[in-house]
């Protein structure tokens, strides 16, 4: 059973076909890479997936149940954690208060908890082997791209996320820090989340993905295993939807046909 | 530091490396906080300490028991003003029509009780109602219309000023009737053997409060403050509450006579109400969901909503707070000058709070601010109008007065900036 399945999903916006019969899934475990040229629908379908856009036609399985996703509580609620891009992250609060932000422990007479905020905070990025955080008690301004980008997917995994999106996580990092954030990725993976990155980097995608799907201009060109194509493929599948016998039949090709 | 916190902690070291002391680990991360832009009230204490020392050099009896009980009357409802704008400014929001705000509250209040006979206390919560019911409509314009803060305010700023006008009418100003406790908040004294008790239970108190927490972070396994350092905080939190409290217990009243013994000993009740407006809102900011939420929405807004913070709530709240704090602000002034002038909150009032809060520590720019700068700030503030009215007598003495607070709030206002720029590169 697969943790996140789309079926044929659609999304206009007017007369714009943004999306139209995206198949899709994420499974446990595993890091399922979405990529796609500039206006493929990559930030469309996430959004979908997030509940800030109600999908038009088609459904969205979550464990095999259908879902009704009409904002992005009904997405938390599911377990869906999306980090976007421009990181949701508060730069005058500490690690600890952006990791409990919005859901902060109280204790006697309503007060917060600090002690048990923190200690959860430092375990959780205990568990993901993070180590480039000096304190979880430093503001979220000190820290590096990398290291807030970090914040932000081990806030995913306080809260136990079944799946995590993560939009172009490592769009604005150097190299060293790419790599920390490709790793934790992979250790989120491994601690069984169904983690959906979406990336315009090819390195990225080739090595850290086990699976691989292609949007071109609003339809879902394949949806491989990593192993079974080249770079050269993929690049090829990004650009004209089709690559050998894998993407989008020759004769039908785009959402507008 | 403790074990259980290390897995975080930079894994650079050997394991073998000796746990450094608290003491050492508490100094090393106070000096990393200074280097990464986290003053705290440092420049406000330093700030405070200096210009103090130097009218108290250039002046003689500028720390006496006389100039001192004026200097706190004075600042109490700038402090008060500048706590409410506090809230306001970690949103990034501004209330010009604070000061006006206080004023029309304190006009009703006034009107109520010498135009229409109310009890005190009548007039207090209809002046605290009226600054409620602004500072929500206000609230409701910038979260809900959308309007920019700035322009509500200015509007308001004018509006105020002319129902204050109106309301006081021809007459400049209206006398409020003596022996109301109104009067007493700003011009009678705490008993002397209370003063040192409300001292004893906020010294003891401030202690309890810091050793419960040192010891639940220890047993939770997490870095705590130093025991010396706590000890430290509270001999000097005691010896400056000995040392004011001791000088307010002298007999400020030189014309003691067979007909005329009333003394003026003991610290003046203000004192009492802006430590109690301050340990309410300290808490509220510090260790509330609320005030983490405040913090959030003026550090991030798009954050905070991402979290599920309903963020026009909280930007309601604070102008409420804000105005409601504006209310108290007045009343205190009105009781200060024992009457309302048609003019009241006019002129400076706003500028001096919002000046206070800057000088305090708070950004302009949302995000930072704490309640300890309300109070530090207005005291910097009330020291340089108190110091420079001693120090430059004759008709211009007003004029350079201003000047130098002017000054002195730029070089706040700077100084926040560059303390930015420094952390933003």
């Amino acid at each position: 059973m697969k943790t996140l399945e789309l079926r044929g999903v659609g999304k206009s916006f007017g007369p714009v076909v943004a999306l139209s019969g995206v198949d899709f899934s994420a499974e446990a475990g595993d890091v399922t890479a979405l990529v796609g040229d500039n206006g493929a629908g990559k930030s469309t379908l996430v959004k979908c997936i997030g509940g800030i856009h109600r999908i038009d036609t088609g459904e969205i399985l979550v464990d095999g149940t259908p879902q009704q996703l009409h904002e992005p509580r009904d997405a938390a609620r599911l377990g869906i954690e999306i980090v976007h891009q421009d990181l949701a992250l508060a730069d005058n609060l500490d690690v600890v208060g952006n990791m409990f932000l919005g859901r902060e422990r109280v204790g006697r007479l309503h007060t917060l908890d600090e002690n048990t905020m923190e200690q959860l905070a430092s375990q959780t990025l205990a568990s993901l082997g993070v180590r480039t955080v000096r304190s979880v008690r430093q503001r979220v301004a000190s820290l590096s791209g990398g290291q807030r980008q970090t914040v932000a997917i081990a806030k995913s995994v306080l809260w136990s996320s079944k799946i995590v999106i993560l939009d172009e996580p490592t769009a604005a990092l150097g190299v060293a820090q790419t790599e920390q954030v490709l790793d934790l990725v992979r250790r989120l993976a491994d601690r069984g989340v169904a983690v959906v990155l979406v990336s315009h980097n090819m390195n990225d995608v080739m090595q850290v993905a086990d699976s691989i799907a292609v949007l071109f201009l609003g339809r879902m060109a394949t949806q491989v295993r990593r192993k079974e194509v080249t770079q050269t493929q993929v690049v090829e599948l990004i650009t004209s939807g089709r690559s050998g016998e894998l993407g989008l039949p020759a004769e039908s090709r785009g959402a507008t046909q | 530091m403790n074990v259980h916190a290390e897995p975080v902690v930079a894994d650079k070291k050997p394991q073998h490396e000796p746990v450094p002391a608290p003491l050492i680990a508490y100094v090393r991360d106070y000096l990393a906080r200074l280097r990464g832009g986290e003053l705290g009230s440092a420049p406000a204490i330093v700030g405070l300490v200096v210009i103090t020392a130097f009218f108290a050099i250039v002046h003689q009896g500028f720390l006496s028991a006389y100039n001192l009980e004026a200097l706190v009357i004075q600042a109490a409802p700038i402090i008060v003003m500048a706590m409410g704008l506090v809230f306001v400014l970690l949103l990034g929001e501004i209330d010009l029509s604070a000061g006006t705000t206080g004023g029309l509250c304190s006009a009703i209040m006034a009107v109520l009780l010498l135009r229409h006979g109310q009890p005190w206390w009548i007039g207090v919560l209809a002046g605290l109602a009226v600054g409620l019911v602004i500072g929500f409509v206000m609230g409701w314009l910038r979260a809900r219309a959308g309007i920019p803060s700035f322009v509500i305010t200015l509007a308001t700023f004018l509006a105020f000023q002319g129902l204050t006008l109106i309301l006081i009418g021809g007459q400049g100003s209206v006398i409020l009737p003596t022996g109301s406790p109104l009067i007493a908040l700003e011009n009678s004294f705490v008993p002397i053997w209370l003063g040192w008790t409300l001292l004893g239970i906020f010294v003891l108190g401030y202690a309890a409060i810091k050793l419960i927490d040192a010891r639940g972070r220890r047993q939770s396994g997490l870095p705590a403050t130093p025991v010396v350092v706590i000890v430290a905080k509270v001999v000097v939190v005691a010896l400056l509450g000995s040392a004011f409290t001791y000088e307010m217990g002298i007999n400020r009243n030189l014309i003691t006579n067979a007909f005329f013994s009333n003394k003026a000993q003991g610290e003046p009740w203000a004192v009492v109400l802006l430590v109690l407006l301050f340990v309410v809102w300290h808490f509220t900011l510090s260790r509330t969901r609320y005030g983490r939420h405040v913090y959030a929405v003026g550090g991030n807004e798009e954050a905070a909503r991402r979290a599920g913070v309903v963020v026009s709530r909280i930007r309601i709240s604070v102008f409420v707070i804000c105005s409601g704090m504006a209310a108290v602000s007045g009343i205190v002034a009105a009781s200060l000058l024992q009457s309302v002038q048609s003019n009241a909150g006019a002129g400076n009032t706003l500028l001096l709070a919002v000046g206070a809060a800057v000088i305090g520590g708070t950004s302009l720019f949302g995000g930072r601010g704490r309640m300890i700068d309300a109070v530090l700030g207005g005291l910097v503030v009330a020291v340089i109008i108190n110091g420079m009215s001693d120090l430059i007598q004759g008709s211009n003495s007003s004029g350079y007065e201003w000047v130098v607070t002017g000054a002195v709030l730029l070089l706040a206002a700077g100084f926040d900036a560059v303390v930015r720029r420094g952390r933003s590169s």
